[in-house]
């Protein structure tokens, strides 16, 4: 099953930095991709496109989570050489994620 | 003025190129008390300085004619105040070019300017950019320099009754709690009240962003109606809660769901998001669904604003070349594959950045997970870096000369050349900053 049957996500950017949300569909699942979701899981997930560090941070009021992820625009929304040059698109590479 | 326990603020724009018509049926039937336009990206303010540098009666938003010539009636039949940060480049011709609208429609208005913000002759090009730790200059031909401003322009505008306040950059939360302040008279050193204002006005600040845009999802997240997507609104009290909600009969959905995505939008550090307002806690926030298209927010809180300004600095970057080619029917990947190798060998020796995508395969996501589906159509994409806009050209050239020295049935080239303008920013010592407002009025 892939990430994409359970939750959802948002992708962001700050220069060359992506942010990606990830919630649950249902907010009981919060505590499984706390445990299971970790920040080393996505960089590995996501070794392709993000080259720096990624940090998870813990939102359980909201029962999200949300991935800041460096270096990971190819420079970033004004000079990378990409199609997608604000990594709007990466929400759903992480929803990719076999679970 | 007997103080108000609820103020209504919609956000009828959320980029600079958003449609006009969710912002006309806010005014028109929102019953809004303000209404905001954001309309400033990263880059928008370095373009339109080129724009100002070229005219200098210009470089205010280009769309700017066509929202306030459709909004302005509807602005002064159903008293609503707009803030916007259509100023750009250029606040005050903005404000100018509004009152000249105003006055071809025989109304009268008054606006407010706030500037300030353009800091680019105060700047040292031997400032450290932050994102390179080099000096400015080394990034390129520096074109524009502005800071991001907090409420206080907004605020002097607002308490000078001007029904349109029209700024240069000032942080897009900032947009939304000014009238927080002013409506409320919450004092800026209240950080909680700050956080939560901050917490709203980046809820709102999207447009669309929270009524289904960016979110839609046939499979997994249906939303009905996109075509006549609504924006929000939010319901402010006092105590720094809102209620987010939508015009009834609009399309979109405002849900537990659409709401948690925008929170964390672009979001670095939620323990500390930075304005010049506050440093905003979104750890602290609580969404609750309270009705159809109705979402409580309550919690978020602050600490004391940063000592410093951040400021974007805008330089030429490079000229991007780019070509494109379609291949379609068996082979079509393998036959892209080879154009692809063909291109590499004829340009990487001018063109050292080069980058070369398979549409259709693996250039959005940069790789597709060990996908390995056939697509039926692909489309070959050549972008190159060169330091003039014809050197750039020669990337699109060779591209389209592969209809005729290149791989079978290639069709439906495209060429494009663009200038780059970069970004990289600043801080700046609150005390070499002074937001500024000049009053138009007819």
């Amino acid at each position: 099953m892939k990430l994409y049957e359970i939750a959802h996500s948002r992708a962001g950017d700050k220069g060359n930095t992506l942010t990606l949300s990830l919630i649950p569909y249902n907010e009981s699942d919060y505590s499984i991709l706390c445990s299971t979701i970790t920040a080393e899981i996505v960089k590995k997930h996501l070794s392709a496109i993000v080259s720096g560090e990624i940090i998870r941070y813990e939102l359980p009021n909201i029962h999200s989570l949300l991935f800041v992820c460096q270096h990971a625009l190819l420079g970033g929304v004004t000079t990378s050489l990409a199609i997608d040059t604000h990594g709007k698109t990466l929400s759903y590479a992480l929803l990719e994620m076999e679970i | 003025m007997a103080m108000k326990q609820k103020i209504r603020i919609g956000c009828g724009a959320g980029f600079s190129g958003d449609r006009l018509e969710p912002a006309i049926v806010l005014a028109e039937k929102g019953e809004l008390d303000y209404l905001i336009l954001e309309c400033l990206a990263e880059r928008t303010i370095a373009l339109a300085q080129k724009r100002k540098l070229q005219d200098p009666t210009k470089g205010y938003d280009p769309l700017l004619e066509r929202r306030i010539e459709s909004l302005l009636p509807l602005l002064i039949q159903n008293n609503i105040r707009l803030i916007t940060n259509m100023g750009a480049a250029n606040p005050i011709a903005g404000a100018q070019k509004i009152l000249e609208i105003a006055q071809k429609q025989g109304l009268s208005i008054k606006v407010g300017a706030v500037y300030g913000d353009d800091v680019f002759e105060n700047v040292s090009p031997e400032t450290l950019a932050i994102e390179t730790n080099e000096p400015l200059s080394k990034s390129g031909e520096l074109i524009s320099a502005n800071a991001y401003l907090g409420v206080e322009g907004i605020l002097s505008a607002l308490q000078a009754d001007a029904q349109i306040i029209i700024t240069g950059r000032v942080a897009d939360p900032s947009l939304f709690l000014a009238p927080m302040i002013h409506e409320f008279s919450w004092t800026t050193n209240d950080y909680d009240l700050m956080g939560k204002g901050t917490v709203i006005g980046h809820l709102l600040e999207c447009a669309g962003h929270i009524t289904g845009g960016y979110f839609a999802d046939p499979i997994k997240k249906p939303v009905e109606n996109m075509d006549k997507l609504g924006h929000p609104f939010a319901d402010v009290f006092e105590d720094g809660s809102a209620i987010i909600s939508k015009v009834e009969g609009t399309g979109g959905v405002v849900n537990l769901q659409t709401a948690k995505e925008q929170l964390l939008y672009e979001v670095i550090n939620p323990h500390e998001y930075y304005t010049p307002d506050v440093i905003a806690d979104f750890t602290t926030v609580y969404l609750k669904e309270i009705g159809e298209d109705q979402i409580q927010v309550t919690g978020g809180t602050g600490k004391a604003k940063p000592p410093t300004y951040k400021v974007s600095v805008g330089y030429k970057a490079f000229y991007l070349g780019e070509g494109e080619i379609a291949y379609a029917g068996a082979s079509a990947l393998d036959r892209a594959q080879l154009a692809g190798e063909i291109i590499e060998k004829r340009l990487k020796p001018q063109f050292p950045e080069l980058r070369i995508d398979y549409i259709g395969s693996s250039a959005i996501h940069r790789t597709n997970f060990g996908n390995t589906s056939i697509p039926y159509e692909i489309r070959l994409r050549v972008a190159g870096k060169a330091s003039n806009s014809s050197d750039a050209a020669l990337i699109g050239e060779e591209v389209e000369a592969l209809y005729t020295n290149g791989p079978a049935g290639g069709g439906g080239v495209r060429k494009y050349v663009t200038e780059v303008i970069g970004i990289v920013s600043i801080l700046l010592d609150r005390k070499d900053i002074q937001p500024k407002v000049q009053l138009f009025e007819c």
